[in-house]
């Protein structure tokens, strides 16, 4: 993301923000933009200041330091009620003793428009999410799904410039999760509106946002599309924290090479001194299988970098469904095993068992390197 | 990302955020509301405090006087009042000793005064803040004043104040009242075990037997919070007064002291040590029981090991409830005391028998320590008591036993038989028309209006107190505690609000009362208009039982979702409105509640209202104290029924409108 590309686009930004609890820093000079229609996620772990950020968006909780630009303008010290954003929470805050109806209609009300207008909006919103009989209901009759729906019209009624999204579909059962998150997405293309999402789910991150923002210990660990975090994580915690990763630990080699249990293998380019102490990762699904049959019938199966194949012994294998997961031994990852999943395919023709040795290859371009937990990137 | 521990906030300013027009209103209301519990609390108790260590005392060498020869011609000699009374030994020491409001005339140094006498006398001060009154022209300054032997009679001198320890010094060297401290003190405890004990199995049979009739006894147990705490002292001079129907059974031991007071005194906390203890038993884990019959132990071990530990909070939270009631009582003791002092009852003949308020000040001071202690300690308990609940417990089920659940039921008939009894003693005295001589039934008693206390009228004026009280008290408490709870920010402000709100429940009503006398009764308070009006005795009352109000209704609050007021911002819609629409209907039940908590205090309260009332808002349960102290006993009994009566009908009456409005408004609760 270059600045000179987009900035008009530039819908919110937030620069040098810093939060602090008394002593505590939930939030290190964080800076970050966002586009105008664009859905961004803030995914961390729990405590990680997600939702801090989020809240200082709102204004729900000022930040302590910093600004934040909303449509060109500094809304940095402004209360919640002088901003123009809409707001959906984990626990839908429907107010339980008005209708569906009312509850839409409560944030339409005092703004000019007339009676009749505002039962067209609410019929529309209704019609929007899904929802259109159940207008006289109240909140406790309808399952969590439906309120979450009804929470979400509620906070776009007035069509705010801004939607805050905390959370909002960890209190549902998972495939309702699944059902809705598509249904969010959608909404929010049509819609146009530019959108924050707040989540603890990288499977809900990943499906959902034009770009992700993981978050760790009040600091931006990266920002980038689902597919760059996932496939080019920019520190050991976002490869970690986002799908599955063996983590080897090993040295630098030359540039493009790192050295695990004395082998030296090819790697991405990585930038460490040689010697230097790293680890190295690879995603179990990159782990690559050879020998007759391993890949599709009449592929053919050619080692690409001598390097990095070895011969490992397969100590365990756990059917997770649609693939294989087999725990991989090698005396070069001396006592730790290296995950791989392979399809079920290819285990059924190479005739994968618990026991038996198979040789595998570690691709050049999938094979990354860290600096060790607790050390600068 | 770089070492974590050695990121530091830049230098430089923190950004203050701009209130929105909600932030002001609401800071706007709490610092109102935080200003009224000053007013009505704070500076009360500080007027009554620095009354507890203000002392007076005559200063005779402060004045200087000359005397004329019948020719008016002075002689130059100049006196001094000291020195005329140590040469006469009119005065001793302890007669300087003195109160606020006292007058010392001069006359009795010269024994052969005579006003008609043409002797002249010249008086001064000795320092410019001397003062002495002529008629009731106050002196001041030291410029010699003559005055003719007639107006010389006129001449008082005034005590000086100082500040210090003596009322103290002298409340500690008078054995008729620091005597009381002991005998509060053991009425307190004995009173406390005794209740304990017996709720305690109350509600262990209510909450772990299957006998029957818990429905009525639950009633029965409740009954005692709808009178006034005196009124079972009626009911036992009745039963074993000098006239009593069965005094045979004390064998010669006389009700009025300490075992009436005892007796009394568990009757009227039963009730509040039944609802904590009750509440105690019944969040008892069922799985607890479960696994102590999987281990084989035996019914008494369980009930040592998992019941009492369990209940232990409970224990001893009733425990200091219980003692602080007691000890605070007033009501009670005054009726059925007799030469028995207590600390409430000190206070009372300190201020309305000697008009001693200073003395009253110590005295109140003295009861505040107890209470307090016991405050404090039951809100430590509380706060742990939470702990306990776990959302994974199951509630308990008991299994029917034909022979424990038949002693339960003997037991819960006996604790009934003797709340009911004493309201149908009250009642039944109240109906005859002479006891014991004339054994026929009248309504005479009722004829309130020919009795001292009030009359009709008091009866009438505690209705419109506990109506005034509930409205009022109830705005305040439930707004109050919504602004408290959630407003933003403002940190310092809503601790000292939450500290001020818990307060009351530490003070005791007759202190409270003392210190409204003090605070309110002093002409240069701008606030002294409402003196000897209904509008203190509602401040007083909604002020004296605020605590558990404010408690309810922040509990009430506490279960509203967070982010209501989030998304009331977010929408643009002012906070008043969400309170209006969605947070007052919510909480309506928590509301009521606090209500008819108002109405029956208002209606039942003696301690603080008794010093504030005046002629004309003289209230039913002061006609009762009145009325019992002029020798009406039974027309007090039936005006404590009378009471009763009232506060079961409110309790009725909110019944159903809780269960209309919950109709109406609380559609949602119902899938």
């Amino acid at each position: 993301m270059t600045e000179a590309a987009a900035p008009l686009q530039t819908y919110l930004s937030i620069d040098n923000l810093w939060k602090a609890f008394g002593d505590f820093l939930a939030l290190k000079d964080i800076s970050l933009e966002i586009d105008e229609r664009e859905f961004v996620c803030f995914l961390g772990p729990s405590g990680c200041g997600k939702t801090t950020l989020l809240r200082a968006i709102a204004g729900l909780d000022l930040q302590t330091k910093g600004t934040v630009m909303q449509g060109g303008k500094d809304v940095s010290n402004l209360p919640p009620s002088e901003r123009d954003f809409g707001i959906v929470f984990q626990s839908y805050a429907l107010f339980p003793n008005l209708t569906i109806e009312k509850n839409i209609a409560f944030g339409l009300e005092n703004t000019g428009r007339s009676k009749s207008e505002i039962a067209v909006r609410v019929a529309e919103l209704l019609a929007l999410v899904g929802l259109p009989d159940q207008g006289a209901k109240y909140p406790a009759q309808l399952s969590g799904g439906q309120q979450q729906r009804i929470a979400l019209a509620r906070a776009i009624a007035t069509n705010p410039g801004l939607l805050l999204l905390d959370e909002p579909l960890s209190a549902l059962d998972a495939k309702v999760r699944v059902h809705l998150r598509h249904e969010i997405k959608e909404l929010q293309r049509k819609l146009g509106v530019t959108t924050v999402m707040v989540t603890h789910d990288q499977e809900e991150a990943l499906a959902m946002a034009d770009r992700i923002v993981v978050m760790n210990h009040g600091v931006i660990e990266q920002v980038g599309t689902p597919t760059e975090v996932y496939r080019q994580p920019a520190s050991l915690f976002v490869a970690d924290f986002i799908g599955e990763m063996n983590q080897i630990p090993a040295s630098a080699g030359a540039e493009g090479e790192v050295v695990i249990g004395g082998s030296t293998l090819k790697s991405q380019q990585h930038g460490f001194g040689a010697g230097s102490a790293i680890v190295a990762a690879i995603r179990p699904e990159d782990v690559i299988p050879h020998g007759d049959g391993a890949r599709s019938p009449g592929a053919p199966d050619e080692i690409e970098t001598p390097e990095n194949a070895f011969e490992v012994t397969v100590a365990e294998m756990e059917f997770l469904g649609s693939f294989w997961r087999c725990r991989l031994q090698h005396e070069i990852f001396g006592d730790s095993e290296l995950i791989a999943d392979f399809s079920i395919n290819a285990v059924r023709r190479l005739d994968l068992a618990e026991g038996k040795s198979m040789t595998i290859e570690l691709p050049e371009g999938r094979l990354m390197a860290f600096a060790p937990a607790g050390e600068a990137a | 990302m770089s070492d974590i521990s050695a990121d530091k906030l830049p230098e430089g300013p923190i950004i203050k955020g701009k209130l929105s027009r909600d932030d002001v209103i609401m800071r706007l209301g709490m610092v109102v509301i935080a200003l009224y519990l000053i007013a009505t609390l704070v500076f009360p108790l500080w007027a009554m405090l620095s009354k507890s260590f203000s002392t007076y005392t005559f200063n005779l060498s402060a004045y200087e006087l000359q005397v004329s020869d019948e020719a008016g011609d002075y002689s130059g000699e100049i006196l001094t009042p000291a020195a005329l009374n140590d040469k006469m030994q009119v005065l001793s020491e302890t007669d300087l000793i003195a109160g606020s409001d006292s007058r010392m005339g001069l006359t009795q140094f010269f024994p052969d005064f005579s006003f008609r006498s043409p002797v002249m006398y010249q008086i001064r001060n000795t320092s410019e803040t001397g003062r002495f009154l002529v008629g009731s022209e106050l002196k001041t300054g030291t410029d010699w004043l003559e005055l003719d032997s007639n107006t010389f009679r006129r001449v008082q001198l005034r005590p000086e104040k100082a500040t210090g320890l003596g009322n103290f010094v002298s409340y500690f060297s008078t054995p008729a009242l620091f005597n009381s401290i002991k005998n509060s003190l053991v009425i307190a405890v004995i009173s406390t075990v005794v209740t304990v004990t017996l709720a305690f199995w109350f509600a262990y049979a209510l909450n772990r037997s299957c006998m029957r009739f818990k429905g009525f006894f639950r009633l029965v147990a409740m009954a005692p919070i709808l009178v006034p705490s005196l009124l079972p002292g009626i009911a036992l001079v009745y039963l074993f007064g000098n006239q009593g129907m069965i005094k045979e059974l004390l064998f010669g031991a006389s009700i009025y002291g300490p075992i009436g007071i005892v007796i009394g005194s568990v009757f009227f906390t039963f009730p509040h040590a039944f609802i904590i203890i009750s509440t105690a038993l019944a969040i008892s884990d069922g799985r607890l029981y479960e696994a102590a019959a999987s281990l084989r132990s035996t019914p008494w071990r369980t009930f040592w090991t998992v019941t009492i530990p369990g209940a232990r909070y409970g224990l001893i939270s009733a425990a200091f409830v219980v003692f602080n009631l007691v000890i605070t009582d007033f009501g009670l003791p005054k009726v059925i005391g007799g030469q028995f002092n207590v600390l409430a009852v000190d206070i009372y003949k300190q201020v309305i028998g000697q008009q001693n308020f200073e003395m009253g000040a110590v005295v109140s001071v003295v009861l505040v320590i107890p209470a307090i202690f016991a405050f404090a300690i039951d809100r430590l308990v509380q706060s742990k008591q939470v702990a306990l609940l776990s959302a994974r417990s199951v509630p308990y089920q008991p299994s029917p036993n034909a022979k424990t659940d038949r002693i339960f039921l003997i037991y819960c008939l006996l604790v009934a038989f003797f709340i009911v009894g004493i309201l149908a003693v009250c009642q039944f005295a109240a109906l005859i028309k002479f006891w014991p001589y004339d054994l026929s039934f009248s309504l005479t008693n009722y004829d309130f209006d020919r009795m001292d206390g009030g009359g009709w009228a008091s009866y009438f004026n505690s209705i419109k107190l506990g109506l005034f009280t509930a409205v009022a008290g109830t705005c305040v408490v439930f707004f109050g505690a919504y602004l408290v709870e959630k407003s933003n920010g403002f940190r310092t402000g809503r601790a000292l609000f939450q500290m001020f709100a818990m307060l009351p429940m530490a003070i005791p009503g007759m202190v409270l009362g003392l210190a409204y006398i003090f605070f309110f009764n002093n002409p240069a308070n701008p606030l002294n208009v409402i003196y000897g009006t209904m509008a203190i005795l509602v401040v007083c009352t909604v002020t004296h039982f605020y605590t558990v109000s404010h408690l309810t209704a922040v509990t009430a609050l506490k279960q509203m979702d967070r982010e209501f007021e989030s998304v009331s911002a977010s929408l643009k819609q002012p906070t008043l409105k969400l309170f209006g629409r969605v947070t007052v209907p919510v909480c309506l039940p928590a509301i009521l509640d606090i209500s008819i908590y108002l109405f029956v205090n208002a209606m039942t309260t003696v301690s603080a209202v008794v010093f504030l009332y005046s002629p004309k808002t003289s209230l039913a349960s002061i006609a009762v104290l009145n009325m019992d102290d002029a020798g009406d006993i039974a027309p007090a009994a039936a005006m404590g029924m009378m009471i009763f009566y009232t506060n079961a009908a409110a309790r009725v009456i909110h019944l159903l409108v809780s269960r209309g409005v919950l109709k109406r408004t609380q559609a949602w609760r119902s899938r």
